[in-house]
């Protein structure tokens, strides 16, 4: 439940946190940037953002993040991963060098669609968020390749490949919710806190 | 499925953010980097610091030397085409590099035009010296832009000029009427209307990366206090002794820059960085940021 007290953090090692962090100011949320393990204290949920998985990932088991934040995931903290965050909840992973955390029953193919120039805009209905298409950037975007019977499938494109879904309080988009103005993935992610 | 967009080129910037982009010239450069934690390589035959001691026409890279690098790692990789060579451009699209920098760092082919960018569905960086410069090239389509500093020499004096200049003609214009607005767009020679964004916005509506004399982890902490959105290092890593640990260290100052104490921790026993070259003993024909206009 959100109310007094709601924290929510937004890893900020690298890559477009800043606007994480304002989707979540047009929901009157203040976010907090984490960096550290003890940034992780107190937050009700946690959004892993777009940006580069590898540098992200390197600099999370560099600087002792893993740990605690698999124990925070533990404790009860959502966590939203869009991109390269969809990327690093993966349980297991095509062409990403290094070990996810895990935290996902999802088979994540990275790089999926090819290479910059194959990046696209479209929309992608999502029923969870009601009737209207939600547009969609991806962006040298992953794409769920296999999910667990816990899985709930949320946003397919029409060809049909998986590109979002929720497993328990945990979130996973292959495209980019922080580049457009439209918060309904924040807000769906805000309710699951 | 819209390909190209405006939103996916200088969307793949904003991915690109709080990051180092690291010149590499071998496959073997590239593991490094990507190892490192660089979140883009850029692909050349030769670091800045060797162009400018081979001297000649400094042009696009083999793309043998290219593909093979693109083969190598899984993140984003660029690479550099002459100013207004828009067939390297073509090239390096058509071969699938992720980004192109339209760069002063190879010889100029067009004195007069840059490359008009809108025309291509790969995104271009281009290099500037202060907020016109930026502005112009944003015109004519580039998706992310940098200062150019003085690449290859491993001093950081002409980076911050540039950064400087940038950040302080953004914190002056916010506070224009729309008379004092157009005449410092014609001061500057920018594109009114990319002013009036820039006064709305508060900063520039692109990625804005420090380039061009980066050398050590805390000459990249100073560009990101100073606004940079993230830090390209050209010589600064494969030119030093010891390149895997200062790409990491470089890496970290960049993340935790706000933190002396963790620059102070990175920057530790890091060996000798690259040699350096005062820019003010440099002659004005040898300068590559006066390149391009």
């Amino acid at each position: 439940m959100t109310g007094n007290g709601t924290r929510v953090g937004v890893l900020a090692l690298q890559g477009a946190f800043a606007e994480h962090l304002k989707a979540l100011k047009r929901l009157k949320l203040s976010g907090v940037e984490v960096r550290r393990a003890a940034d992780l204290e107190g937050l009700s949920g946690l959004i892993i953002p777009g940006g580069e998985s590898t540098t992200i990932g390197r600099l999370m088991a560099d600087m002792g993040l893993r740990g605690p934040i698999l124990r925070r995931v533990a404790e009860g903290m959502a966590v939203m991963g869009t991109c390269a965050g969809m990327i690093l909840l993966a349980g297991k992973t095509f062409d990403y060098p290094l070990e996810p955390l895990g935290l996902m029953d999802i088979t994540v193919r990275r790089n999926a669609f090819g290479r910059q120039v194959d990046s696209f805009e479209t929309s992608v209905t999502i029923a969870a968020l009601g009737a209207t298409p939600f547009p969609a950037v991806f962006i040298r975007a992953p794409y769920i390749e296999k999910a667990g019977t816990g899985v709930e499938a949320l946003g397919r494109l029409s060809d049909g490949r998986l590109v979002a879904a929720r497993e328990g309080k945990l979130l996973a988009l292959a495209f980019h919710p922080e580049l457009t103005r439209d918060t309904r993935c924040h807000a769906l992610f805000v309710g699951m806190l | 499925m819209d390909r190209g967009t405006w939103k996916v080129k200088a969307g793949l910037a904003q991915m690109l953010k709080g990051g180092v982009i690291m010149d590499v010239v071998t496959p073997d450069h590239a593991k490094i980097a990507e190892e490192a934690g660089a979140c883009a390589v850029m692909a050349l035959e030769r670091v800045p610091a060797d162009i400018r001691a081979a001297g000649g026409v400094a042009r696009m890279a083999d793309p043998e030397v290219i593909l093979a690098i693109m083969e190598t790692v899984t993140i984003p990789v660029m690479a550099k085409a002459r100013i207004g060579h828009f067939v390297e451009a073509q090239v390096l699209e058509s071969m699938g590099v992720d980004y192109v920098d339209e760069s002063e760092v190879l010889t100029p082919a067009d004195e007069d035009n840059h490359i008009w960018k809108h025309d291509f569905k790969v995104p271009f960086v281009c290099g500037c010296r202060d907020l016109g410069e930026a502005l112009r090239r944003l015109a004519e389509g580039a998706a992310m832009i940098r200062t150019k500093g003085e690449a290859g020499t491993g001093d950081i004096v002409e980076a911050v000029r540039h950064m400087r200049a940038v950040m302080g003609s953004i914190r002056k214009i916010k506070g224009m009427s729309g008379d004092e607005l157009m005449a410092e767009a014609k001061a500057l020679g920018a594109p009114l209307e990319l002013m009036q964004q820039v006064r709305r916005l508060g900063r520039l509506p692109v990625v804005n990366f420090a380039a061009g004399g980066v050398a050590t982890p805390a000459d990249a902490a100073l560009m990101m206090q100073l606004g940079a959105d993230g830090v390209f290092v050209g010589s600064g890593i494969f030119k030093s002794k010891d390149p895997a640990p200062r790409a990491r260290a470089i890496v970290k100052a960049v993340t935790y820059y706000k933190d002396p104490q963790m620059v102070a921790e990175a920057s530790r026993g890091l060996g000798e960085a690259m040699p350096g070259l005062d820019v003010k003993t440099l002659s004005e024909e040898s300068l590559l940021a006066t390149r391009g206009w």
